[in-house]
């Protein structure tokens, strides 16, 4: 008994989890976000109420920080590109380490075939008919800090008898943009990755994600993307500048408590959109709540004045530009490689805030 | 998880089924069930021809289990029929645990012509799962020898397929030196390997030398296998070498029943609810629990393989060799725990723990921060994702509701509160009902572990007032108990800290003493000011009275018992009521609770004086002076009958003598006194009804009244009365009087 002293206030100032109280100005956005029973709920609260500070979602303040790292190589992501990926978030992996990324590979592959021929005697000496391949993807961090992405792909082998080619199946990686404030006071055997995305079958996806709960004694969780992130992300993505003429923005919106499902689609020339967002925001570079809530208004009163529909009363479910489009059940898909550490960053608070 | 949804799937499509198979043999001894009216209770065309299957596969069984003698299959077509029968249904549907003993005994006992025999094992196909004592039996009939080489294979390449699907098998490992001597059998021996080759554990190494033996006379791949695994276990037995690489071991034994098993199998996902797309809302597929990764799972010890892998890594320790630490799958009794502290290690999930008592005792011993992190991290996230009322389309209420349950017993066995689940309660307080998982949630808010105050008012009492006040009595008895056990914890916490504070300097915000003051007194505060409003809304019942009284119990004594210096007096609305209680018990409780606080507040007062350093703490003039008006108050009415006059308290029972003459009652100033007080009229009445022919009771009948309410067993107004009033004619017996400090 004695010993259960020290313990007991071990977990409390060693995580820096200390709830933080939700700031009190922020009377906007919490009805929209803390209603989970409502039929238009995702489904689950947002418990951080993370988008309600002065500047911008979680300090997400300058689109100049949009830019990507001076040194990476756009080629090097480009498979990142244009493909649906879905969101998950993942508590900090214990005892994962760069070092052993061949060995994780090598366990990875046997566990999936072990979980493919699960009830049916072993069959031994059979060859694996996919590769696993675990490596890492230095490019996609935001600073120093942050840890190298981690890449996670399951390719089919060709058969000998087929001269077909070697064929991803599947793929997910692991990473972190700007996350510091979250991993301050880490221990070290704690490695954070908060943010998963995969690309491929949801099988894979459960296996892989499996192994990895076992293996590292973390959760995943799927991350949903409230409809006031939507309106963030599609004010801020509506700011930024894109080289070629870029496609329309499209707003997408699910009208609640009907029989038959109805979506209304709300498509804005990206000029006309970013005009909008010019006269709206104050300063350069930085974003506040109270700004996101205008643009949206506008387009709202803008759109009622033609079609008499309001549709603040509407669920936002999906958003997108030529940055990005993001979707409210946690799919996401970048578009713009120059504003990918961007959008990650985004993301990774997001999901830093679901497993705070 | 993985297991768990392996071993359901195939389950699900026969549970509507259950009910019947699991009565097969009363069904056989008392004669079949009814049709009609199995066809009546299930009106739909598809579980009609169910039903019907359902008889004749029972029919089937039972004419198999009863057979006695050789029969022939030419000449009997009740046989041909019943053997169509299991056949057509083992493939449609599998057939039930139930079956395979006895169709195994018929087939292995040689009663039939290989033909038949053939065919029932071919039809052997698992529904759900394979009872192991029938593998038993069957491997006893193969020592007998009754049935034909043929069939002897057929049976292991079976046994091969469905090795998965038994639902044991220690029993089948210790037959392990019955399988190894089939391994003499040329023909058997490829399959035995096989099957050897399943079963093999570390401890058969012994079996080695035989094998190695076979070995050099055939080098067959299938005994290569065995060798190769023989040397996993065991390296230091196997002499000879093994050739590097090999594709094929073992033939492909598959024979009939992985495609029917399989097409089975896809059926039955098919028809299993769980996969079965909701049509709730279609534009968003929320069918949460269809998701990888949604149900609630605490998984079970396993030994953390990463560090394994990890050590092996630098100086290729073998897996399986001697490792140095003690695997938690192992760990079964105390003693063995005691054995191996040293060499244990956390399991690869420390989600585990919560249901392994013995971690839980290595958890309380081990100062690992990583440990309460990793399991806060799960934690947090598993009450998240499954918290009822915060996740829509979430009906799974009872697995929750035992998962906080299991919390709940957790931290009671640590004695102290998981950070995870004080969060979780902070974020769900408020958008909770007060009614899905009450008496969890409210037990775990008792373990919420200290923290600073304006983060307990707004997450914890603004959401709980709220409820408190508009719920049912019940409700606010039960959220009162538990703020009193939270106060306890909080206590218990501070003194076991005060033990051990002299060695360590460990003093964060949270623990200081003025810290712990100040969210101790907030606590207390707020119960004062529920407490008061809730006895007004419901009209001061006793039973409300008596867990605000409890509460008061813990706090009128925390100088004393937990050496906190602190003491805070009950409000008015909560004092005042207590004393005019129709009740004696709440009347009784409250003369304790008044004693305690002055053998509280007099040892506070002997402590300061005595001590001439300045203490950090001193109990502000305002505690005694609000002790000494209560007890200006009681004294007043119990003793005196001079409540009307003396109650100095705003909120007291002062009157105007003018008012009172008003009232035009008669004997007005008695009526509180421990004689004539509504809680005590009772025990006047009954004791007067003793003592036969007095009128009133007065002088030494005072004394004899007082004796008659002390064996009535009112201990607290003995201990109040014999402290706190200063008795002319006993004033040796109560030493210091009141206390007018």
């Amino acid at each position: 008994m004695a010993a259960a002293g020290s313990p007991r206030s071990a977990p409390r100032g060693l995580t820096g989890r200390a709830f933080k109280p939700r700031p009190a100005a922020n009377g906007a956005g919490a009805g929209a976000v803390m209603e989970p029973r409502a039929p238009s709920g995702t489904g689950r609260p947002s418990w951080g109420l993370l988008l309600a500070r002065g500047h911008g979602p979680l300090g997400f303040s300058s689109s100049s920080q949009l830019l990507p790292p001076e040194n990476a190589d756009p080629q090097r992501t480009a498979f990142l590109l244009r493909k649906q990926w879905t969101l998950y978030s993942v508590t900090p992996l214990y005892r994962f380490s760069n070092a052993h990324l061949r060995n994780y590979s090598r366990l990875l592959s046997a566990f999936i075939a072990a979980e493919r021929q699960k009830g049916w005697a072993v069959e031994v000496g059979v060859e694996l008919d996919i590769k696993v391949a675990v490596s890492s993807l230095p490019d996609l961090k935001g600073s120093d800090q942050d840890h190298a992405a981690v890449l996670v792909e399951v390719r089919s082998l060709p058969s000998p008898q087929k001269t077909s080619q070697e064929k991803r199946i599947w793929s997910g990686w692991f990473c972190c943009v700007c996350g510091d404030d979250f991993f301050e006071n880490m221990p070290e055997d704690f490695t954070c990755l908060p943010l998963f995305l995969a690309n491929g079958a949801e099988s894979y996806t459960a296996i892989v994600g499996s192994w990895f709960q076992k293996t590292f004694d973390c959760c995943f969780h799927r991350l949903a993307i409230s409809p006031l992130n939507l309106s963030w992300m599609a004010a801020m993505w509506t700011g930024c500048k894109v080289d070629k003429t870029a496609s329309a923005m499209e707003l997408i919106f699910s009208v609640p408590g009907l029989l038959q499902p109805l979506d209304i689609s709300y498509a804005i020339h990206p000029e006309d959109a970013k005009a909008l967002w010019d006269t709206v925001q104050k300063t350069p570079g930085e974003i506040t709540q109270e700004e996101v809530d205008i643009f949206m208004d506008c387009l709202y009163s803008h759109f009622h004045r033609h079609f008499k529909i309001r549709l603040s009363a509407a669920k936002l479910v999906k958003v997108s530009t030529a940055i990005a489009s993001a979707h409210c059940d946690g799919i996401i898909k970048f578009l713009q490689s120059q504003y990918l550490i961007g959008v990650l960053r985004l993301l990774t608070e997001l999901a830093i805030s679901q497993i705070q | 998880m993985q297991r768990r949804q392996s071993s359901k799937t195939p389950k699900q499509p026969l549970q509507g089924h259950h009910k019947n198979q699991t009565d097969l043999s009363a069904w056989c001894k008392g004669g079949r069930t009814d049709p009609e009216k199995s066809v009546e209770n299930h009106q739909t065309p598809n579980s009609q021809k169910n039903d019907r299957q359902q008889d004749s596969l029972e029919q089937a069984l039972c004419y198999f289990e009863k057979l006695q003698d050789r029969v022939s299959l030419k000449k009997n077509s009740v046989l041909q029929q019943h053997l169509a029968t299991v056949e057509s249904i083992a493939l449609q549907r599998g057939l039930p645990p139930e079956g395979f003993d006895v169709l195994l005994n018929v087939a292995l006992s040689g009663k039939f012509a290989d033909t038949v025999n053939t065919c029932l094992l071919k039809s052997l196909v698992p529904a759900s799962v394979i009872p192991e004592s029938s593998i038993i039996s069957s491997v006893s009939w193969l020592c007998v020898g009754k049935c034909s080489g043929n069939i002897q294979l057929l049976f292991l390449k079976w046994l091969i397929t469905v090795f998965d699907f038994i639902d044991h098998k220690e029993q089948i490992h210790a037959l392990y030196g019955f399988f190894f001597s089939f391994l003499q059998d040329e023909k058997m021996c490829p399959y035995v390997c096989h099957l050897l080759y399943l079963l093999t554990r570390k401890e058969n190494g012994e079996s080695i030398q035989w094998c190695e033996m076979e070995y050099y006379f055939g080098m067959q791949s299938h005994l290569q296998a065995l060798l190769s695994l023989y040397k996993l276990f065991c390296p230091e037995l196997v002499t000879i070498t093994l050739p590097g690489k090999m594709k094929t071991y073992f033939k492909n034994s598959e024979g009939p029943w992985k495609a029917a098993i399989n097409a089975i199998r896809r059926r039955s996902q098919g028809n299993s609810p769980l996969s079965q797309p909701l049509f709730l809302g279609t534009a968003q597929p929320q069918s949460r629990k269809r998701k990888w990764n949604t149900q609630l799972f605490i998984p079970a010890s396993s030994t953390n393989r990463n560090n394994l892998e990890q050590d092996s890594g630098k100086n290729h320790v073998d897996l399986y060799s001697a490792n140095k630490s003690f695997p938690v799958e192992q760990l079964q009794t105390f003693p063995q725990l005691l054995e191996n502290i040293h060499h244990l290690e956390f399991p690869s999930q420390m989600g585990s723990v919560l249901t392994n008592p013995l971690l839980l005792h290595y958890m309380n011993c081990i100062k690992d921060e990583s440990v309460y992190l990793r399991l806060n991290y799960w934690m947090g996230q598993t009450l998240q994702e499954e918290c009822t009322w915060c996740v829509a389309d979430n009906q799974y209420e009872d697995e929750f509701k035992d998962f906080l349950e299991t919390v709940y017993k957790t931290e009671c066995f640590l004695q102290e509160g998981f950070s995870s689940c004080e969060e979780f309660l902070y974020k769900s307080l408020p958008l909770w009902d007060g009614f899905c998982c009450r008496s969890q949630i409210l037990r775990l808010v008792s373990w919420i572990p200290l923290g600073n105050f304006s983060e307990m008012k707004s997450h914890l009492y603004d959401p709980l007032a709220q409820l408190f006040f508009t719920s049912s009595l019940y409700f606010k008895c039960s959220v009162l108990e538990s703020l009193k056990e939270l106060l306890q914890n909080w206590l218990n916490w501070h003194v076991i800290h005060l033990d051990s504070a002299s060695d360590s300097q460990v003093c964060s915000l949270n623990t200081t003493l003025s810290g712990l003051v100040n969210v101790v007194a907030e606590l207390i505060q707020f119960v004062g000011w529920i407490s008061t409003v809730a006895l007004r809304l419901e009209n001061n019942p006793t039973f409300l009275l008596y867990f605000i009284l409890d509460f008061y119990e813990t706090v009128c004594d925390m100088y004393l018992r937990y050496s906190l210096p602190l003491l805070i007096m009950p409000p008015a609305g909560v004092f005042y009521p207590a004393l005019l209680s129709m009740d004696s018990v709440s009347l009784n409780q409250l003369c304790y609770i008044m004693y305690r606080y002055r053998t509280n507040l007099v040892a506070a007062k002997e402590n300061e004086q005595s001590k001439k350093k300045i203490l950090q703490f001193k109990f502000s003039s305002q505690t005694y002076q609000e002790y000494n008006q209560y007890i200006i108050a009681m004294v007043g009415c119990l003793w005196t009958s001079t409540a009307f006059q003396k109650d100095i308290h705003p909120q007291g029972l002062r009157m105007d003598e003018e008012l009172l003459k008003k009232t035009a009652m008669q004997e007005l100033k008695t009526s509180f006194n421990i004689v004539y007080h509504p809680a005590m009229m009772g025990y006047a009445v009954l004791f007067l009804q003793q003592v036969m022919g007095w009128a009133n009771i007065w002088g030494k009948k005072w004394n004899w009244y007082l004796e008659y309410l002390y064996t009535q067993g009112l201990k607290g107004l003995k201990l109040f009365i014999e402290s706190s009033i200063n008795r002319v004619s006993q004033a040796s017996r109560s030493k210091a009087g009141n206390t007018q400090a």
